[in-house]
């Protein structure tokens, strides 16, 4: 019976897809569709596209990071449900009617501020990249990790955040003299918290209340965060409770102990602040096959937390060679910016690679002179080119080349 | 263009180029916050012992406690599993294998505090009274060899605590790290 019916699904799916080749009529457009819903979701055949490789610390469920699938998506903006996310401990509900930001310290107002009261205040809206500092982490590690773009790559994302401008407030409170440094706080578990420099508060700091058009989604900060263009993403801190101004860095746990970046000299760097230039091709891409040899388009994403994307070289010759990549307008500072080189392959196994700069004239490293020059300890600021292999029958492999 | 038009453009310029220099008019709707709310909520701890509350605590009082509400995740006397490892790796940060703990990395001990009070135990975080935090806190810089197991850990001597890796991180910002 069993067979019967499954034979009999198997013969229903040929035969539906053979009438939707032309000439026939497919059946989709032989009676009306679905009706209209509440939320859109992505195609249900599209299912299978998610974040990925979800890590929390052992005896946790929300500490720790799930990353953007980088290689099945296209263009710049990331959508909201597929936004990396990395928590320290867990997402919390929390209930805008019942949130407060507190600005206290050195300033001669201190403010508490509701959530209703932001979103009367003047907005703008700004499209960048967000990146955790310890993203393409594993590319410290001696051997090329057997994982997709995504896997490796997937702590960036980007979005068009909209909020106000932490200067209006900072403003409102009126700084105190020696007031050079803002520590914030999340209202999470973790009540994670940062050190700011003011200079960066007064220049293009927002407190986010929307993410592509809507109001934050909860894993990334609802129902408002801080957000530091181009910094690395941990010190934009989620759930903002609090801004106290102070006179020094307040030396928390997650500015000492983590997003520090030891050397191999046992020395350690602090307060790397910018997201360095960084480039990979996210198609092809790891875990690919490509179909024969022909005309492929080479797809990737530049971005870099110091400026604007001024050029992206492509070598499909592993390195004999660059082309420089046609970049998709417009091109935004600190935001992801998509690249794209046409690409005859010929049928031989070779090596592809993106190498990106900025308008400050920074240049990607290759891995093998930022190794030497930082070590392998390291966790955070990993921005080498990444190497793609392609074999004779098409299959593509992370590799150090 | 018209004069009129070319005017409109021109205070059009002008009030813009007012908004950047930051004349930007806000609602003013924050409220005044009070020193009781303010206290509530402040619980951060500068390197200079600014902000550490009253209390106490030494290794003697932190070792019960620790066993308690730590040990589940940071392991017997903070050798870790199944979470951080606290305690050790002294002289290994420039080794092929550097082991980053308390001990041996963390720069400021006003930190062991400022997190163990804010972030811990991780089931229930700011649970732990004062008096709790201070001996943890004192447990832990304790087993790493920084103070006796009596010294005394207040607002007063948490401050003058010398960490052993303090002055080995080099501050980047404002200029560049890489």
């Amino acid at each position: 019976m069993a067979a019967l019916a499954a034979s009999g699904l198997l013969m229903r799916r040929t035969t539906d897809a053979a009438a939707a080749e032309p000439p026939e009529v497919p059946a989709w457009m032989k009676s009306p569709g679905a009706g209209f819903t509440d939320y859109g979701a992505p195609a249900k055949y599209e299912s299978k596209v998610t974040r990925t490789l979800a890590r929390s610390q052992a005896g946790t469920t929300g500490s720790g990071a799930i990353r953007t699938p980088l290689e099945a998506l296209e263009g710049t903006i990331t959508p909201s449900g597929l936004h990396f996310e990395r928590s320290h401990s867990g997402v919390p509900d929390i209930d805008p009617a019942k949130h407060r930001l507190l600005i206290h310290g050195m300033v001669k107002r201190p403010l508490v501020f509701t959530v209703d009261a932001l979103l009367r205040y003047p907005m703008v809206s700004r499209v960048h990249f967000i990146e955790c500092a310890g993203n393409s982490q594993l590319l410290y590690q001696p051997n090329p990790p057997n994982l997709t773009a995504g896997q490796t790559h997937g702590l960036v994302s980007c979005s068009e955040w909209t909020g106000v401008p932490l200067r209006l407030l900072l403003e409102e409170a009126g700084v105190e003299r020696g007031g050079s440094w803002i520590l914030a706080e999340g209202a999470d578990a973790a009540a994670m918290s940062r050190s700011i420099p003011m200079a960066k508060a007064m220049d293009d700091a927002m407190l986010a209340l929307f993410q592509n058009g809507e109001r934050l989604r909860p894993e990334n900060g609802y129902p408002l965060r801080l957000f530091l263009p181009g910094w690395e993403g941990n010190m934009s801190v989620k759930w903002l409770r609090r801004l106290k101004v102070v006179s020094a860095p307040t030396m928390t746990k997650d500015e000492t102990s983590r997003y520090t970046d030891l050397q191999a000299d046992g020395k350690a760097l602090m307060f790397t602040y910018p997201m360095e230039v960084k480039s990979l091709i996210t198609r092809p891409s790891h875990g690919m096959t490509l179909a024969g040899s022909g005309l492929y388009q080479i797809s990737g994403l530049a971005w870099s937390g110091e400026g604007t994307i001024r050029k992206v070289e492509v070598t499909t010759d592993g390195g004999r060679s660059w082309v420089t990549a046609a970049l998709d307008a417009p091109v935004r500072p600190r935001a992801l910016t998509r690249f794209r080189v046409p690409w005859r392959w010929d049928g031989a196994a070779t090596v592809l690679k993106s190498r990106a700069t900025d308008d400050a004239g920074h240049v990607q490293p290759e891995r093998e002179k930022f190794i030497v020059e930082h070590g392998n300890n390291a966790i955070f600021h990993c921005n080498v080119i990444q190497a793609w292999s392609v074999a004779a029958n098409g299959e593509v492999k992370h590799v150090y080349a | 263009m018209s004069m009129r038009e070319v005017a409109c453009a021109a205070l059009v310029l002008i009030l813009s180029g007012c908004a950047g220099v930051g004349r930007v008019e806000t609602p003013n709707l924050g409220r005044a916050a009070t020193a009781a709310e303010i206290a509530g909520w402040d619980i951060s701890v500068g390197p200079d012992g600014v902000g550490l509350p009253p209390g106490s605590g030494t290794a003697l009082k932190g070792a019960p406690i620790y066993e308690q509400k730590c040990q589940a995740c940071h392991g017997a006397k903070g050798a870790g599993q199944p979470n951080d490892r606290l305690v050790g790796g002294h002289g290994t940060l420039a080794s092929k294998t550097p082991v980053r703990t308390v001990g041996s990395y963390w720069p400021y001990a006003t930190t062991v505090f400022d997190y163990v009070r804010r972030s811990m135990p991780y089931v229930q975080p700011q649970s732990l009274t004062n008096d709790e935090v201070y001996a943890v806190t004192a447990y832990l810089l304790h087993l790493n060899g920084i103070i006796g197991e009596a010294d005394e850990m207040n607002a007063q001597t948490l401050p003058t605590v010398k960490m052993p890796n303090r002055d080995n991180f080099i501050i980047v910002y404002p200029g560049r790290g890489r």
